[in-house]
């Protein structure tokens, strides 16, 4: 295990050796990472990228530390390569995308928790958390309980007054069937039908209907 | 009489219209992220041209409920529960991954008791996991037969469960260093009761399906993925082995002793939905070979590694009498179990595909951070090509075959 990463230390003079309880593992420079990574799935067999993460070293600088897991599917083994992030309130690093289109989800989760940008990244947006959502949740200083945001529903929230817990607007379920009325009527569908491409939602009919609205299943 | 003129128009554009209304446009529609076909809460943004795929975006993280920043505040056994809601279709397998990969870290050696016991509890987690997923995927082409064969089954391996660890589900049976118990009298005869009445079984939903014509052509040719994207896509698990690729963490990087077993690993020539049924059916008959020959050389012995007990458990009845256990219990009480810093990379061969935890260890108690490579999310993320060009009415069908779960997807 120490000698593959030696071995790769001798062939690749800019790295250097990274401790590790198990796999071999090296540290790459931000510029040389892609070639790296291109030349170890070309030349040495490592074909498979099985993880891409970042890690938050927090009060340290670089303070972003972009984490690779590469897999040898013929002898079996994995490598890690670790790669400082360039800047430490907004991190940027380079997108392997172009190797492995495996690397588009993980970097876009990586985007999503750590506020990392991926440069040549082609679609990079919030993976887990929606698009909207203003924080990097895995930074260490964002708190275990998580920040009050905004609901990604403006019209939502106008509806139920700033009540953040409602019920959910579908009683009944989405798939909830009626089992009275013609066959026509038993369709599944929401029992909520407030609003319908006919009957437009509060929000579209401004000033018309200042009432707020009650969830409440309009089937007899 | 009064001759009215009607205006004809613009014939070149009239027909142009027509045309573009003979084409149509391209038609966006959304799945989910309640829909059956999704197997949870999964939204996919569908682009049709007529019934034609044209583009597919999975839309992930309805469930996401932050396990990897709840793991950085607790204790490494504290997490464990959390583990069982990873893929909670097989749960017990999550928490024997996890169990491993803190034990790399910590270096614990297992003994072998330990080890036979959760290659079992590994083993029957495949089981309920491909039962469920054969079961669900004969519905998604509209087989509703072999649903009700598999779920009689996979209900008899939930009483396993029960019988072992109390719970059917929410098993959260090991613990670092060893398990949560031994394994209760007559336990062993009862799993191999249940598995010689699966086998039969197993055959006889093969016999329903595999040479069924209308799943024949449901499934032979659609959602194909050839070796080298599936490489490319970081698929693992049976999706992988169906398009080709002979990896098999067991065979591979082998834990828990496997490499004593003697198993084949099933392998698919197409990567359609064709071979990943075939793939996932053989992989339950060769779990069932594995556990027979597990129950057969069940070694006897502690089911705790003694170096962990030092590390997390020290024994109940020694606490009140003696003092060097009662210090221990006091400082794992304050301090919590002390880990060596350090990082570790550790997969397993999970039902679904390779799990790995990737753990960051300053030190102390808690893990400074921990990631979740889950096989879910990186085989969705092949979903966008492998449902390109094709109907519609095989979205259920390609997503049924890939036998993703959601919570593991989500984390």
């Amino acid at each position: 295990m120490q000698e593959l990463s030696k071995q790769l230390t001798e062939r690749f003079p800019f790295l250097s050796a990274r401790p590790s309880a198990d796999h071999p593992a090296v540290n790459c420079p931000q510029d040389n990472v892609l070639e790296l990574l291109r030349t170890l799935r070309d030349e040495d067999g490592y074909q498979m990228l099985m993880d891409v993460t970042a890690i938050d070293h927090y009060e340290a600088s670089p303070r972003f530390e972009v984490v690779y897991h590469l897999f040898h599917l013929e002898r079996g083994g994995y490598l890690r390569i670790a790669t400082p992030c360039e800047g430490d309130s907004n991190p940027i690093c380079q997108s392997v995308t172009e190797l492995w289109p495996a690397a588009d989800w993980h970097e876009r989760e990586t985007y999503d928790m750590f506020g990392i940008s991926f440069r040549g990244h082609p679609d990079l947006r919030r993976i887990l958390m929606w698009d909207e959502y203003p924080f990097y949740p895995l930074r260490k200083e964002f708190p275990l309980a998580g920040e009050e945001v905004e609901l990604p529903a403006p019209d939502f929230v106008e509806q139920t007054g700033g009540v953040r817990v409602e019920k959910a607007p579908m009683m009944g379920g989405p798939f909830h069937s009626g089992q009275k009325g013609p066959m026509s009527a038993r369709e599944p569908r929401a029992d909520d039908e407030s609003w319908t491409e006919v009957k437009k939602r509060g929000s579209d009919l401004e000033g018309e209907d200042d009432k707020p609205r009650e969830f409440r299943p309009t089937r007899t | 009489m009064a001759v009215k003129e009607v205006s004809i128009g613009d014939i070149t554009a009239r027909n142009s219209e027509a045309e573009a209304e003979f084409k149509g446009d391209q038609m966006v529609i959304n799945m989910g992220p309640s829909h059956p076909a999704t197997h949870g809460v999964l939204r996919l943004k569908v682009e049709l041209n007529g019934e034609t795929v044209t583009k597919c975006e999975p839309v992930v993280g309805y469930l996401h409920r932050g396990d990897e920043k709840i793991a950085e505040n607790m204790t490494y056994n504290q997490f464990i529960p959390y583990t069982d809601r990873l893929d909670y279709l097989g749960p017990i397998h999550n928490n024997v991954t996890f169990a491993l990969a803190v034990e790399k870290l910590i270096g614990i050696e297992l003994p072998p008791r330990c080890q036979a016991i959760r290659l079992i509890c590994c083993e029957l987690a495949r089981l309920q996991s491909h039962l469920l997923g054969c079961g669900v995927y004969g519905m998604d082409t509209g087989a509703l037969t072999v649903f009700m064969y598999t779920f009689t089954e996979r209900e008899k391996l939930y009483t396993l469960m029960e019988q072992l660890t109390g719970a059917r589900f929410t098993t959260s049976y090991t613990r670092i260093g060893g398990l949560a118990r031994d394994i209760p009298e007559g336990w062993l005869g009862n799993v191999l009761k249940v598995i010689n009445e699966m086998e039969p079984v197993v055959d006889e939903i093969d016999k329903l399906l595999s040479r069924n014509k209308i799943f024949y052509d449901r499934t032979v040719g659609v959602g194909v993925l050839s070796k080298e994207d599936a490489i490319a896509y970081g698929l693992t698990g049976p999706n992988l082995r169906a398009s080709g690729v002979a990896m098999d963490l067991r065979k591979d990087e082998p834990y828990l002793g496997y490499e004593q077993y003697d198993f084949d690993v099933p392998i698919g020539t197409n990567g359609d939905c064709y071979d990943r049924w075939l793939v996932r059916l053989e992989e339950i008959r060769q779990s069932i070979r594995i556990l027979r020959q597990a129950i057969d050389k069940m070694p006897d012995g502690p089911w705790y590694a003694e170096d962990a007990k030092k590390i997390f458990a020290p024994r109940k009845d020694k606490i009140m009498t003696s003092m060097e256990e009662l210090i221990q219990n006091f400082m794992l009480v304050t301090e919590g179990p002390q880990v060596p810093a350090g990082e570790v990379y550790f997969e397993a061969e999970n039902p679904k595909g390779a799990l790995g935890f990737y753990i960051v260890s300053k030190g102390g108690g808690v893990p400074y951070r921990m990631k979740i490579r889950s096989p879910s999310f990186c085989n969705l993320s092949a979903l966008p090509k492998m449902c390109l060009g094709h109907m519609v009415a095989d979205l259920p069908v390609i997503l049924g075959s890939l036998d993703f779960v959601l919570g593991e997807c989500d984390r």
